[in-house]
């Protein structure tokens, strides 16, 4: 079980960091769809197959789909000349801050007192537990969510029709 | 055998801090877009990870939550992408600098 957690979170960090390091943004998309899926396998572990599957259907499916028509669309043939760089350090300075980043994200995971989790009770994530959370707990914020996808597409329309000027 | 939470908090930290690094050294807008997609990712990962170990479902709804939020997210922030490129024929964030003056 271990073993599984590290190969599938070790393809995880490597197509993520080929996510940051790679030139072309298709190659960035293609290697993040490989993220996804491992993460996914992850979340399938951790008792959560709903969320696995919509994991896989919505970010790998729709989410990276939507990305990789934006790059066609836009017909990037190679990597073209980046513009100048105005801070020379940038990319040090990034990846330090980043690191900086980490290490308190790290001290406060470590501060934390939690112990090793038992097995879960069967049927932790399953669809009936998510659907009967969902439509009782959690009903208003369901219902605000679709207000706000509604908001999304006539943003999205709105903005895809006419030229901004 | 179960994995501990700490592996999984690691993870989403690692995750996290990879995202953070695409963000401030890469300039198509696209390729940030896509970061911040990944650190999404990461947190989702540690609310699955304390979903598991607190036995409570109410961490996967938070998933559920943000998973909506990041595909408006997407579905408005290439629409503007989109829009960008057809006014200026590029989308390196550089020389978007017309707000500064």
């Amino acid at each position: 079980m271990q073993i599984l957690f590290f190969i599938l979170g070790a393809v995880a960090l490597i197509a993520g960091g080929l996510v940051v390091f790679q030139k072309h943004p298709l190659r960035s998309a293609l290697w993040l769809i490989v993220n996804f899926f491992a993460v996914a396998g992850i979340y399938l572990m951790a008792h959560a197959e709903f969320i696995a599957a919509i994991q896989v259907i919505v970010y790998a499916g729709a989410i990276m789909v939507l990305f990789l028509f934006v790059i066609m669309l836009m017909n990037i043939r190679q990597p073209e000349e980046a513009p100048k760089i105005p801070f020379i350090g940038q990319k040090l300075a990034g990846i330090i801050l980043a690191g900086f980043t980490g290490l308190i994200l790290i001290y406060g995971v470590a501060k934390a007192a939690l112990t090793t989790g038992k097995e879960a009770a069967p049927g932790l994530g399953n669809t009936e537990s998510i659907a009967r959370s969902l439509f009782t707990d959690y009903l208003l914020p369901f219902e605000v969510t679709s207000v706000l996808l509604l908001v999304a597409i006539v943003g999205a329309v709105v903005l895809a029709k006419s030229k901004l000027k | 055998m179960v994995v501990p939470v700490q592996y999984y908090l690691a993870l989403s930290v690692a995750l996290f801090a990879l995202g953070v690094i695409g963000v401030l050294i890469r300039r198509n807008a696209l390729v940030i877009y896509m970061c911040i997609e990944m650190m999404l990712n990461a947190v989702n990962l540690a609310f699955i990870g304390f979903a598991d170990y607190f036995k409570a479902v109410d961490g996967q709804m938070f998933v559920f939550f943000v998973l909506t939020v990041a595909a408006a997210e997407v579905a408005v922030g290439l629409a503007l992408i989109v829009a960008i490129f057809r006014n200026r024929g590029d989308v390196y964030v550089d020389n978007l600098n017309i707000l500064k003056w």
